[in-house]
Order: structure tokens, then C-alpha cells, then sequence
């Protein structure tokens, strides 16, 4: 009993380093940027962020059972050019029709990882290593090289991105921003209390006691697969109304940063560990960092991308010296 | 074995068929078979060149792969080290610098970019994913630094003739020293202390740890000569290209290290032969070659690799559910279960 709160009150320090991690980097970049901390600032980052932080949190279920969802990225790119493909033919599907198409496909397609990994036993990393190649393969036969536009995707869809739930001045929170806090809430809730959620851990933390425990580890680690696929199709929803014009190398490279923004959340690569909104978190610090330093006049926009590798570096590293000093205490 | 009776001939090729190299070497036989009878270029010399040729670089850096997959361990950045060897060789060419100084900054940089990998590694101890994956997108960046959107161009005429032209006989130079690495490699790991105790680790690393093997030596230098070899590959790609751009080589790791994982070295370490590699590298350049001569994409290509590496993890469970069912001894490599 004492471990497990112990192990809880880690977590939350460590969402604790992050929050302060995050409020050092505005700190910081007011003292550079002149008007950085602004409204704008808020809108943009918070609405940029919500497709990584999404992918992030699938990314954490998959995590979570000692194994990786390379996929992703490709998933993104399917689905968000299969059903902006549906849309542009058929302008009047209900919007709800269209992300339930979204989620769908996506969920099929992260359970074909899902069933390979827990039932044909392939290790997670060859599995999707071969579908992230898979997937966007039968994208680019399928897509014959067409491009799909913003002009013919329904107006509804073009408007949601700007679409604000409350304005305070020149505050605006968004509708996709709402969507990806319930999302993170729900997820957060459900790996904290669920019995679902606490079998993760138990699988990720050692997969043999969790099945000698009696736990059904391949129907676990297929629904986590399921899952992510399903918020990845999400995001691929997201993807499409942020971006409008949709080629086939849409979301190309996603799954490297849903994974760097996993590790920077505080998910521990070997599973057992980590928490939603650790992965939300993550993927804000680094979404943050990406877009101050393309507004930040001393770094060159092509030093960012060595930046942010130094960056996931130092905070994985910060991790685990503090968890390092916890066990040693 | 001399004198053996002719059925344990036929025995000991059905027990050597049921290994994977045996597996791969048949599912090559089948493809030269078929890319034979498709396509009567195939066979020709300048055919098989060319088609060594258009990959060489990523197959020099399969070979150090492998024995870092071996280790237990794996290296995400090796693409992102090629863009930076040969942008960084790009700048320093345009800044007036002398070719052979200019190489021997690249390398070095390779040599530079392997330590601080492995440093992270072995002395901070993190994960060579996270490492790894973080110094992809650090790479890269530095990359981008370099030549920012531009493309480099202004190499001397020798350089360019080195990268595309024969060397000795028909082989260029890259090949040449593909050839010269492949050598080095099967000796080190079949015949010398170091490869034993880069197997011993992968297989359990605190019980090398306990029997004296100094196991941060052995990553440390592991990481640092894949540095060095992707920088070289890296320099060899602008040799072949003649021009450099800070894209050079994107997402070539999943290419490099889904044919180490083709040729039947396990995720987890330890097991894995480095004849396995080479049959997977013939199997992959010739599927391409064949689909590419048979007017088939690239991109289709891709898919059908990621399809054969899912297979070909898949099918030791399967053949080892199929003999528990029949009640035979699975015969399946260790590792790949």
C-alpha cells in the first residue's frame, strides 16, 4: 500500500516538473520575444497541440504495456484522406457521421497491430515498423496521387478549427481544444481507477505475474492497440480540418513525436508507468518550444529541430536522475 | 563431414532448411528464380551492380545495426547522422575548405555524434530508444542548419566520379568497401572476444555485467562506430548523388533496421547471425530490383517489405504452434519466438 502511494505521489511530481518545465520555457521566451505573452500565443499553441497530445495519449496506452504504436503517423494520413475523400464526394454527411468514420477506421486499423502483437506474438516494434510501410502503401495505391483540397471539403469542416467554444476578450478556446481536454480527462480517469487502466500497469510492470494473475494480457494489449488506433483516427480527423489539403504523405513522422512526446510526458519506454496527462503535458512542452522558436529572432528556424532533440534529452535524463534519487531514498 | 550416405545429405539440408537462414536462403532462391524468369536483365552483371549500387548506403549501415540490435540495444539517428555527414561535408566544401580536411571533419563528426550517443547510453543510462530517437530529431536539425533549404552542389569532379563510377573492375568504391566491411563483421562476430561479449550482453546484460565484461566499453564503442559508418555512408550518398539537401536519407533507419530484423536478429538481443543479415539484404534489394523492373512503385515496394518483415516474425510462432499441436519438438531459432 505504501509503495503504491508512493509510486502516485512520483507521478505527480513529475506532471509537477512539467508544469513548471513548461512555465520556465514562457518565462524565458517573454524575456526574448517582445508581446509573447499574448492571446494569440495561447490560441495558437492550444489549438496546434491538440493533434499530438491526442496521438500522445494512445500513444501512453500502448506504452503503458511495454510495447510502441510506430504506426500512427500513417494512420493519421489515412484516415484523414479516406474520409476527406468522403466529404469532398459527398458534402452532406453529418459531422458526427464523419468523425465516428474516422475513429472507426482508425480503430480497425490500430486492431490489425493489436491482433498481430497479442495473438501472433510478433514483438510491437516489428509489427508496426511493418504497417507504418503498410498502411501508408495502400494510402498512396488507393489515393492515385490525388490531392484532396480544401475547396471541396463542406464549409462546416473548414470552420471548425476557428470555431470557439468561450471568448474571454481575445481568448478564444476552441471546440478542438475542449475535445482534446475531455479526451485527456477521460483517459486520465480511466488509467487512474479503471480496472482496465490498472491492468496496463500491471502488464507493463511485469507481463509474466500479470499473467499468471489471471489477467487476459492479449485482449488487454489488443484493446490498447484498438484504442490508440481509435484516438489516432481522431487525430486524423483533427488533422483534416486543421490542414484542408491532404496529399498522401499527410501525418508523415507523427509517430516519432507521439512517441518523443510520451517520453518527455514521463512515460517510461519499458511500460508500467506514466499517466495521460503526463503525455499531454509532453506533447505541450515540446508544441510550445516548437512554436516559440520559430517567433524567436535569435534561433534560426532550422535550429529548432537540434534544440528540441537536446531538449527531449535533458528531460528524460532530469527524469530519471529524480526517480533515480527516489528509489534510492 | 566426408562420406555421408546420400538420404543424410538430403537429412542435414532439411535440418539446415528449417533454420531461418535455411527459410531465407529458399524465399532468395525463389525470388532470383522469379525476377530470372520475369526479366531477362536481371541476371546481368550491370543489373546487379546497379541495384547494389542505388542502396549502399543504407547497407553499410545495416551491418553495424545488426550488432547493435544484437546488443540489446538500437540506433534511431543513423539516418539523420547520413544527412549530417553530408551536409556538414556540403558546408565545409563551400566555405573553401580542402576536400581530404573537409572528409576528415565528416568523420570525425561521425565518431563525435556515435559518443555522445553512447554516452547518454551508458554513463547516464537511458534507454538507446529515447537517446536515440531524440538525436534523430537533433541530427537532422543540425543538418538543416548547414544548408537550411539550399542544395550543395560544388563538389570537385573526382569526388562525384569516386561515388559513381567503377573503381576496381566493376565495383565502385562504395561496394568495395561494403565488401571490405562484410569481411570484418562475420570475423568479429564469429571469431573474436569482442563479438562473443556483444552477443553475451544482448542476451543477458547483467550476467555479462557479473562475469567481468565491461559492458558500457562494449556499447560505448558499438554506438560510437555506428556514428563513424553512417557518417561514411553518408559521404558516400553525396559521392552518388553529387549534391547534398538537408532531407538527405530521411526515414532510411526503418528501412536499415527492418532488414536486420528480416534477416532474423532478434528485437530483444542476443540472437542472430550476421549470414541471416546478408541473406536479408539480398532478399530486400532484389525484391525492389525485381518489382522495380516489373514497373512496380516505390512506394508499393515499401509495403510489401513491411508486409514479408510481419511474415517473417509471424511464421517461427506459427511453424511452433503447428509442431506443439502435433506434438514435435518446436524447431524454431532462439529468439524469434
Amino acid at each position: 500500500m505504501r509503495l503504491r502511494a508512493g509510486r502516485l505521489r512520483a507521478e505527480t511530481r513529475r506532471e509537477g516538473v512539467l508544469v513548471l518545465l513548461i512555465v520556465l520555457v514562457l518565462v524565458g521566451f517573454s524575456l526574448i520575444i517582445q508581446n509573447y505573452l499574448s492571446a494569440r500565443l495561447f490560441n495558437r499553441v492550444s489549438a496546434s497541440v491538440t493533434i499530438l497530445a491526442i496521438l500522445a495519449i494512445g500513444q501512453t496506452l500502448v506504452v503503458l504495456t511495454r510495447n510502441i504504436d510506430l504506426s500512427v503517423g500513417s494512420v493519421v494520413g489515412f484516415t484523414a484522406y479516406f474520409v476527406g475523400q468522403q466529404l469532398s464526394l459527398a458534402n452532406d454527411i453529418h459531422p458526427l457521421v464523419a468523425v465516428a468514420m474516422c475513429i472507426g477506421l482508425g480503430a480497425a486499423l490500430g486492431a490489425c497491430n493489436g491482433a498481430i502483437v497479442a495473438w501472433c506474438r510478433v514483438p510491437a516494434i516489428i509489427v508496426t515498423l511493418g504497417t507504418l510501410a503498410l498502411f501508408r502503401t495502400v494510402l498512396v495505391e488507393y489515393s492515385d496521387a490525388q490531392t484532396i483540397l480544401t475547396v471541396n471539403l463542406p464549409q462546416w469542416l473548414v470552420d471548425l478549427p476557428r470555431l470557439n467554444v468561450v471568448s474571454f476578450g481575445r481568448l478564444h478556446l476552441r471546440v478542438v481544444v475542449v475535445v482534446m481536454l475531455g479526451v485527456a480527462v477521460l483517459f486520465q480517469l480511466l488509467l487512474k481507477y479503471s480496472s482496465f487502466g490498472r491492468r496496463l500497469y500491471a502488464i507493463g510492470s511485469n507481463p509474466d505475474a500479470a499473467h499468471h494473475a489471471g489477467f487476459p494480457t492479449r485482449g488487454l494489449v489488443f484493446t490498447a492497440f484498438t484504442l490508440c488506433g481509435a484516438l489516432a483516427g481522431l487525430a486524423g480527423f483533427l488533422f483534416l480540418a486543421r490542414f484542408g489539403n491532404i496529399t498522401v504523405v499527410a501525418g508523415l513522422g507523427l509517430e516519432l513525436k507521439s512517441v518523443a512526446a510520451v517520453v518527455v510526458g514521463g512515460v517510461n519506454i519499458f511500460g508500467g508507468a506514466g499517466s495521460a496527462l503526463g503525455a499531454v503535458l509532453g506533447a505541450i512542452l515540446i508544441d510550445l518550444l516548437e512554436n516559440s522558436l520559430i517567433r524567436s529572432l535569435q534561433v534560426s528556424e532550422f535550429l529548432r529541430d537540434a534544440l528540441l532533440g537536446l531538449l527531449i534529452l535533458v528531460s528524460v535524463a532530469v527524469d530519471s536522475l529524480i526517480m533515480k534519487r527516489r528509489r534510492g531514498s | 563431414m566426408s562420406g555421408v550416405r546420400p538420404a543424410g545429405v538430403a537429412a542435414a539440408i532439411g535440418a539446415r532448411f528449417k533454420t531461418w537462414e535455411g527459410f531465407l536462403a529458399g524465399l532468395l532462391l525463389g525470388i532470383v528464380a522469379a525476377n530470372a524468369l520475369t526479366s531477362p536483365s536481371f541476371l546481368t552483371m550491370g543489373n546487379q551492380i546497379n541495384l547494389f549500387a542505388l542502396s549502399i548506403e543504407k547497407v553499410i549501415v545495416v551491418l553495424i545495426m545488426a550488432f547493435i540490435i544484437l546488443n540489446g540495444e538500437i540506433d534511431l539517428s543513423v539516418a539523420s547522422m547520413m544527412g549530417l555527414s553530408a551536409c556538414a561535408l556540403g558546408w565545409l566544401i563551400q566555405q573553401g575548405i580542402p576536400m581530404p580536411a573537409a572528409l576528415a571533419v565528416c568523420l570525425l563528426l561521425g565518431i563525435a555524434g556515435g559518443a555522445f550517443n553512447g554516452f547518454w547510453i551508458t554513463v547516464v543510462r537511458l534507454p538507446s530508444l529515447v537517446v536515440t530517437l531524440a538525436m534523430l530529431i537533433g541530427f537532422r536539425g543540425l543538418a538543416r542548419v548547414l544548408v537550411e533549404d539550399r542544395s550543395i552542389k560544388e563538389f570537385p569532379a573526382w569526388f562525384e566520379a569516386l561515388g559513381q563510377q567503377p573503381l576496381l573492375g566493376p565495383f565502385p568504391l562504395s561496394m568495395l568497401i561494403f565488401f571490405g566491411l562484410l569481411v570484418v563483421a562475420v570475423v568479429v562476430l564469429r571469431y573474436s572476444g569482442f563479438g562473443r561479449q556483444v552477443q553475451v550482453i544482448g542476451i543477458n546484460q547483467d550476467v555479462a555485467r557479473y562475469s567481468g565484461i565491461n559492458v558500457a566499453r562494449v556499447k560505448m564503442l558499438l554506438f560510437t562506430v555506428s556514428g563513424l559508418l553512417s557518417a561514411l555512408a553518408g559521404i558516400l550518398f553525396a559521392a552518388r548523388l553529387g549534391t547534398v539537401r538537408g532531407d538527405m536519407g530521411l526515414g532510411f533507419e526503418l528501412d536499415i533496421i527492418t532488414i536486420v530484423l528480416l534477416g532474423g536478429v532478434s528485437i530483444f538481443g542476443g540472437a542472430g547471425s550476421i549470414y541471416g543479415v546478408l541473406l536479408s539484404i539480398l532478399i530486400v534489394l532484389y525484391l525492389r530490383n525485381g518489382m522495380s523492373l516489373s514497373n512496380i512503385t516505390g512506394h508499393l515496394q515499401a509495403g510489401v517489405i513491411g508486409i514479408l518483415l510481419i511474415l517473417s516474425a509471424m511464421i517461427p510462432n506459427v511453424r511452433s504452434f503447428l509442431a506443439r499441436v502435433a506434438g514435435i519438438r518446436p524447431q524454431v531459432p532462439d529468439g524469434q519466438s
